[in-house]
């Protein structure tokens, strides 16, 4: 992968003269440096288990229609950051969040937060396929029931689109009164993230989507987010560096302290992040030296 | 020769003859050994029902099964009130003990270091050790005394109170096994916990209930000791004529039903008991016949709930 930082002019000459620094990958393809609109922002957190500091003053933004992922070494924290986005902690005994994590400029820690709606909009998959024990159908019209959708034609609807858009349709649509537990690993795992788009989020929370999947259900669904990102926001963990390289346009490393807690070592867009990271303890992780 | 046994001495101790005849012949005895106390064990199974079958088969008839008691001398008859005695009092203990054990263990199994969940596990093992008699008597004092009368109600309510450790533990244990992420699956699309817990653990995990529910009620539905107390038996007990009159009386169903439940009634275990009890052979062998039924009607259930159980099982998983 090169990299280039060009100072790109702008495209039309009406617009404004402003500098845009991107970063350009071997495809050809760029994304800007620094994202200039912003999704979600998690600004200075930091995240307890009791006593125990689980992620120290972590910060970063989360660009709309992006791709997003956080790499590092097991227990630096990946995910307690990701389910502090759509507050999944909360369902931890003792967990506490402090500082701000702004969802479209509103903090979702706020006292007037509904958790049920920060769910709705911030979606999850998780790294295991967790298919509930019901039909195909039921499994992606649960969501939409739960917000009070009873009209037939308009869950069928819901259903036939959201697996459409999770590339499944077409593999079961003769068969959606079938248990979700009959699909294979990966086609579970697309049912998973169909009956996450069934509620319309906006952001879709991945941790470590691929790490139970093969090749061929891995390549699937990172094909499926790059159609995704198109109407969604995608943040995703993961353990594979490859992945994150070949998915994703910004890239968080993180890594553990002598105190066990997590830190964010480096943010950047990933071109950078994988050819000319700032931080040497980057560099080390991402080119292997890391033990 | 290795080095290393050439260290020790030019000889061998350890070779892989060493021993051999004496392991065979150890590992032949206790194979055998084994073998025999395992058959020994089965022997009263097999005694048993091959008894029953044998003393109890001659009389069993349709007769048996749709017949009201006769008088004693007169031939034929049967043990229908029984029968229906024995499904009034199961429904009855399902209806008292499935709804707060099944909510129970929800709670157990969720919060199971709270003081209040440390305090019903604990109540629970004990109330499972408590015989059986005296639930029986428990019931008396409670519902009995202050009806005034023997009832069905009484009974159904110990029979509840003996099957509901069973369904507790059962239900606790199923709901553990649910993984955790299934539950966050759902809570992350934003539902909240009780709907969680009703629409997704409660169905994975329903199977598993069901079948401690069934294999509760086949205990319940053998117990004898409560019922002296609480049913107390009823040989007039006639549910048709009891329900027919009473609707042609213009009462509605359920005071019907309220009528039906207030009556003292019979079950197979306690007909059993009873007919065992008098000195004329055609009761002593009545009461072989509704041994074998009750046992019939016990491996009956056991044995649907496994297979019903193994279909839907392997329905969920995709087989």
């Amino acid at each position: 992968m090169t990299l280039t930082m060009t100072s790109a002019a702008p495209a039309a000459p009406t617009a404004l003269p402003q500098l845009v620094t991107v970063a350009r990958r071997a495809d050809g393809t760029s994304v800007e440096a620094v994202p200039s609109q912003q999704k979600m922002v998690v600004d200075c957190v930091t995240v307890h288990y009791g006593k125990f500091r689980a992620l120290a003053d972590v910060s970063l933004t989360v660009a709309p229609n992006r791709i997003t992922a956080l790499i590092g070494p097991s227990g630096c924290g990946k995910s307690t950051l990701l389910r502090s986005l759509n507050r999944m902690n909360d369902l931890t005994p003792n967990a506490r969040v402090d500082g701000e994590i702004r969802l479209d400029g509103e903090n979702i820690y706020g006292p007037s937060t509904d958790v049920v709606d920060v769910r709705r909009r911030v979606g999850m998959v998780f790294q295991r396929p967790n298919p509930f024990p019901k039909s195909i159908y039921d499994n992606v019209a649960y969501g939409p029931r739960l917000y009070g959708v009873t009209r037939k034609a308009e869950l069928d609807e819901m259903v036939e689109t959201s697996l459409r858009r999770s590339a499944l349709w077409d593999e079961v649509k003769d068969k959606l009164a079938q248990s979700g537990l009959a699909l294979s690993g990966g086609q579970q795992q697309r049912l998973c993230i169909a009956r996450a788009l069934a509620v319309e989020p906006e952001v879709i929370l991945m941790d470590e989507p691929a790490s139970a999947l093969d090749p061929v259900a891995t390549l699937k669904i990172e094909e499926l987010m790059q159609e995704l990102k198109a109407e969604y926001t995608i943040v995703i963990v993961t353990h594979n560096m490859q992945q994150a390289a070949r998915v994703s346009d910004y890239t968080g490393m993180m890594m553990m302290r002598p105190d066990r807690s997590g830190e964010m070592v480096e943010f950047a867009a990933t071109p950078v992040i994988f050819t000319r990271p700032k931080d040497r303890r980057t560099e080390d992780y991402v080119t292997g030296r890391f033990g | 020769m290795t080095a290393t046994s050439a260290a020790i001495g030019s000889r061998r101790i350890i070779s892989s003859r060493t021993g051999y005849r004496r392991r065979q012949i150890v590992n032949t005895v206790m194979l055998s050994l084994t073998g025999l106390l395992t058959a020994l064990a089965l022997v009263p199974l097999f005694w048993i029902v091959g008894y029953v079958i044998y003393r109890g088969g001659p009389s069993l008839s349709v007769d048996f099964f749709t017949q009201l008691p006769r008088p004693l001398g007169v031939a034929g008859g049967g043990v229908l009130h029984a029968i229906e005695g024995t499904v009034i009092l199961t429904v009855l203990s399902g209806i008292f003990a499935i709804p707060p054990g099944v909510l129970a263990a929800f709670y157990v199994a969720g919060h199971p270091n709270t003081p209040l969940g440390v305090v019903v596990r604990f109540g629970t093992d004990v109330l499972a050790g408590v015989p059986s008699i005296v639930v029986g008597l428990f019931g008396y004092a409670l519902v009995v005394k202050a009806q005034g009368h023997y009832s069905a109600l009484a009974g159904g309510i110990g029979l509840a109170i003996l099957m509901l450790p069973t369904i507790i533990r059962t239900t606790e244990e199923m709901l553990k096994l649910v993984p955790h992420t299934l539950r966050e699956g759902s809570l992350a699309l934003g539902a909240p916990e009780w709907i969680t817990s009703l629409s997704v653990t409660l169905q994975a995990a329903g199977n598993g209930i069901l079948t401690g529910f069934l294999l509760g009620l086949a205990r319940a539905s053998g117990e004898t000791a409560p019922l002296l107390f609480t049913a107390l038996g009823n040989e007039r007990f006639d549910l048709a004529r009891m329900v027919q009159g009473g609707l042609r009386a213009g009462q509605s169903l359920p005071a019907t039903l309220w009528n039906v439940i207030e009556q003292p009634v019979d079950s197979l275990p306690l007909t059993m008991w009873k007919y065992a009890q008098q000195p004329y052979p055609e009761r002593i062998n009545q009461s072989w016949a509704v041994a074998l039924v009750l046992m019939a009607f016990v491996l009956l259930v056991n044995i649907v709930v496994r297979i019903w159980s193994q279909a839907n099982t392997a329905r969920m998983q995709g087989g």
